[in-house]
C-alpha cells in the first residue's frame, strides 16, 4: 500500500515511452490469460486426482498439478482473473467516492471540505494494511472486509489528488473567463477539469490495482486472507511451498504470475520513470 | 517545531481512537454475549455459566449504556490499560513488552541495511544520469518494487536457507536468524530509496552552487562531500516517512513468514484466533510504531534543513 504514494506528475509528452509500452502489452497478455483462460480450460480448479499429485509440466496437465492433483493450469488462471477481478473492483470502489468526493471538496470548500479532510486524515492516520487487518478480524477468510478494508484505505489517494488539482485548476483565469461567458458548471467540469485530472487517475488507478494485488495475496498468503480451496495466487504460493524439494517450478509460477502482474500494472502508471 | 511535534501528537491520539473504536465495534459485533463467551473462556462451560456470565457483565460493566462504555473503553486505551489476552490470560501489556522489543531490532535493522544499499546506489547513478549504473539500478529497482515483501522473502529463504544453507530459515535469537527477514525488508526499502536518492542528487548536481564548487577548483570528493550530500539527503529523508508505511506493513507481513516472534506476528494470530484485546494491543502498538518513526523523519529533516526552521 505503500507505492501509490510516490508517483510524480510529470507526464512525458507525446509517444508512449517504452516501459509503459511493455507494462501495457504484459498486461493485455496476461488479462486474456485471466478472462479467457478460466472459459477454455475445461479443468475444474478444485477437481482433486490423487493419482496425479505433483505432475511434472508437460505431462497429461500442461502445467502441471499441485499436491492435490488439482490442474495448476486452471488454478492459475482462476487465480489471476480473482487477483484481476478483485483489484478492479476495489479500485473502481476507490476511485468513484474519490474523485466525486475531491470535486466537491474543491468545488463547495468549507465544512463540506473540512469534514471530508478530516476523514481522510482519520484513514491515513494508520498504514493501510493496519485497517484491513483490523477489519478482517470481523470475518477472517471473506471477501467483503478485504474489498470494504482496501478499498477504505484507497480512495484517500483519489481524493487528495483530485481535490488538490481541481482547486488549482479553479483558481485559473480562464475558469473564471468561463464562468463570465455563461458557461454552466457542467460544461466547466466536462471541458477544463476532466481533462486535466483523467490521466492522473488513470496513474492513480494502476498503482491502487497494484497495490491491492499485492495486499490481497500477502493476507492470503499469511492465512488471514481468502481460505486455501480459493484458487488464490498468494494462498497457492503457501500450499505448494512444503513440497518445493520435489516441484520447484510449481511454487514459482504463482510468484512469477503475482509479480508480473503488479510489473505490467507499475510500468504501465509510471513507464520509465523512477 | 513544535508545530509539527503536536501534528504527531494528534495523529497518536487518533490512532489510538480509530483502533480502539474498531476493537469496540469488533468486541460487540461479534456473534453471541460477549460476556458469556469471556466467561466460558475464563470458568470452562458448566452447568453455573450464566451466573458467571451475569457476573462477568457486571464486572466488565456491560450492562451500562453503550456510549458510557465506549467512553471507558477509550480512556482504558488512553491509560495504556490494554486488559488481558483472551487465549494466554496474561496482561496484553506484558506480552507487548517482549514483542515490541523484538519488533524494533528487526525494524531498525531493516532500515540500517536499507540505508546501507539504496542511497549509495542512488548516489552513484544521480551523478551520472543515463550511465550504465544508472540504467541497471533503474533495472533493479523496478523489478524489486514489483515483487510483493512475502514473495521476496520465499526467495531468499529458498535460496540463502535451502539451496546454500548459509541461514536459518525461521527462528529468533541470534543475529543469523535476522538477516534474512531484514534483508527482505531492506531490499523493497532500497529500491525505493534508491530512485529518490538518484533523482535529488541528479538535481543537486545540476545547480549552480555544485558547478561553482567546482569551478573554484574543490577535488570531487569534497564537492559531493560538503556540497552534495546534505542536500541530496533532504528529500530522502523526508521519503523515510513515507516508508515507513512500507516498513510498518512490512514488519507484520516478514515476521509472519519467518516465524518471528514480534508484534506483527502476534497481530496476525490475535486475528485469527479472534483475540480481540490482543488485536487491539498489537494494533495501537504498530500504529503508534508509525507514529514515532513519522515524527523522527521531522525531527531530521527539520535538523538538515535550515530553510524549514526559519519558517516555522
Amino acid at each position: 500500500m505503500s507505492s501509490i504514494g510516490d508517483l510524480s506528475f510529470a507526464r512525458p509528452k507525446g509517444r508512449l515511452p517504452a516501459g509503459r509500452m511493455f507494462g501495457a502489452g504484459l498486461l493485455v497478455l496476461l488479462g486474456c490469460f485471466a478472462i479467457i483462460g478460466p472459459m477454455l480450460i475445461p479443468a475444474d480448479p478444485a477437481a482433486q486426482d490423487f493419482s496425479a499429485s505433483l505432475a511434472p509440466i508437460g505431462g497429461d496437465f500442461l502445467l502441471g498439478a499441485d499436491h492435490y492433483g488439482r490442474s495448476l493450469l486452471a488454478r492459475l488462471a482462476h487465480g489471476a482473473r480473482l487477483s484481476f477481478g478483485l483489484a478492479f473492483l476495489t479500485m473502481l470502489a476507490a476511485a468513484l467516492p474519490g474523485v466525486l468526493l475531491g470535486l466537491a471538496a474543491a468545488w463547495r470548500g468549507g465544512w463540506t471540505e473540512r469534514f471530508l479532510e478530516l476523514s481522510a486524515t482519520i484513514v491515513l492516520a494508520l498504514p493501510g494494511l493496519m485497517l484491513v487487518l483490523l477489519l478482517l478480524a470481523f470475518a477472517p477468510g471473506n471477501y467483503a472486509p478485504l474489498f470494504l478494508g482496501l478499498s477504505l484505505t484507497l480512495w484517500v489517494e483519489f481524493y487528495r489528488v483530485t481535490k488538490a488539482t481541481t482547486k488549482s485548476v479553479l483558481a485559473q483565469p480562464h475558469i473564471e473567463a468561463a464562468r463570465m461567458l455563461g458557461f454552466g458548471s457542467c460544461y466547466i467540469l466536462v471541458n477544463y477539469i476532466l481533462p486535466v485530472i483523467a490521466p492522473m487517475i488513470a496513474t492513480l488507478s494502476a498503482f491502487a490495482m497494484a497495490t491491492a494485488i499485492i495486499a490481497v495475496s500477502t493476507l492470503s498468503a499469511i492465512s488471514v486472507g481468502l481460505q486455501p480451496p480459493t484458487p488464490e495466487l498468494g494462498s497457492m504460493i503457501v500450499e505448494l511451498l512444503p513440497y518445493y524439494a520435489e516441484a520447484p517450478v510449481h511454487v514459482l509460477l504463482p510468484a512469477m504470475l503475482i509479480v508480473l502482474l503488479v510489473l505490467g500494472l507499475q510500468l504501465l502508471a509510471q513507464g520509465d520513470h523512477g | 517545531m513544535r508545530n509539527f511535534l503536536v501534528a504527531r501528537l494528534l495523529q497518536a491520539g487518533l490512532v489510538a481512537t480509530v483502533v480502539g473504536a474498531l476493537c469496540f465495534v469488533l468486541m460487540r459485533v461479534l456473534p453471541g454475549d460477549a460476556a458469556m463467551r469471556i466467561a466460558a473462556g475464563r470458568y470452562g462451560p458448566d452447568a453455573r455459566i450464566a451466573e458467571a456470565a451475569e457476573k462477568m457483565r457486571l464486572e466488565l460493566g456491560l450492562d451500562r449504556p453503550l456510549t458510557a462504555q465506549f467512553l471507558e473503553w477509550i480512556g482504558d486505551v488512553l491509560r495504556l490499560d490494554l486488559g488481558h489476552s483472551l487465549v494466554t490470560g496474561s496482561p496484553v501489556v506484558h506480552e507487548l513488552k517482549v514483542q515490541l522489543g523484538a519488533s524494533m531490532w528487526l525494524a531498525a535493522s531493516a532500515l540500517a541495511l536499507s540505508l546501507l544499499v539504496g542511497p549509495v546506489i542512488g548516489l552513484f547513478s544521480g551523478l551520472k544520469p543515463g550511465g550504465a549504473i544508472d540504467r541497471l539500478a533503474l533495472a533493479g529497482a523496478v523489478i524489486f518494487r514489483a515483487i510483493p515483501p512475502f514473495v521476496l522473502g520465499l526467495i531468499l529463504m529458498l535460496v540463502f536457507s535451502k539451496q546454500l544453507g548459509w541461514l536459518p530459515p525461521a527462528g529468533f535469537g541470534s543475529p543469523r536468524e535476522m538477516l534474512l527477514p531484514a534483508l527482505t525488508l531492506a531490499l523493497g526499502l532500497a529500491a525505493m530509496s534508491s530512485r529518490i536518492t538518484r533523482n535529488s542528487v541528479a538535481a543537486v548536481a545540476k545547480a549552480p552552487y555544485f558547478a561553482f564548487a567546482r569551478y573554484k577548483g574543490l577535488p570531487e570528493a569534497v564537492v559531493v562531500g560538503r556540497h552534495g550530500l546534505r542536500n541530496a539527503a533532504i528529500p530522502v529523508v523526508s521519503y523515510l516517512g513515507l516508508q515507513a508505511v512500507y516498513l510498518v506493513e512490512g514488519v507484520v507481513v516478514v515476521e509472519s513468514l519467518f516465524a518471528y516472534p514480534g508484534i506483527g506476528h502476534a497481530l496476525v494470530h490475535a486475528v485469527v484466533e479472534r483475540d480481540i484485546p490482543m488485536v487491539q494491543g498489537t494494533a495501537l502498538v504498530m500504529g503508534l510504531m508509525f507514529v514515532v518513526i513519522a515524527a523522527i523523519v521531522d525531527l531530521l529533516t527539520h535538523w538538515l534543513d535550515p530553510r524549514v526552521r526559519r519558517m516555522a
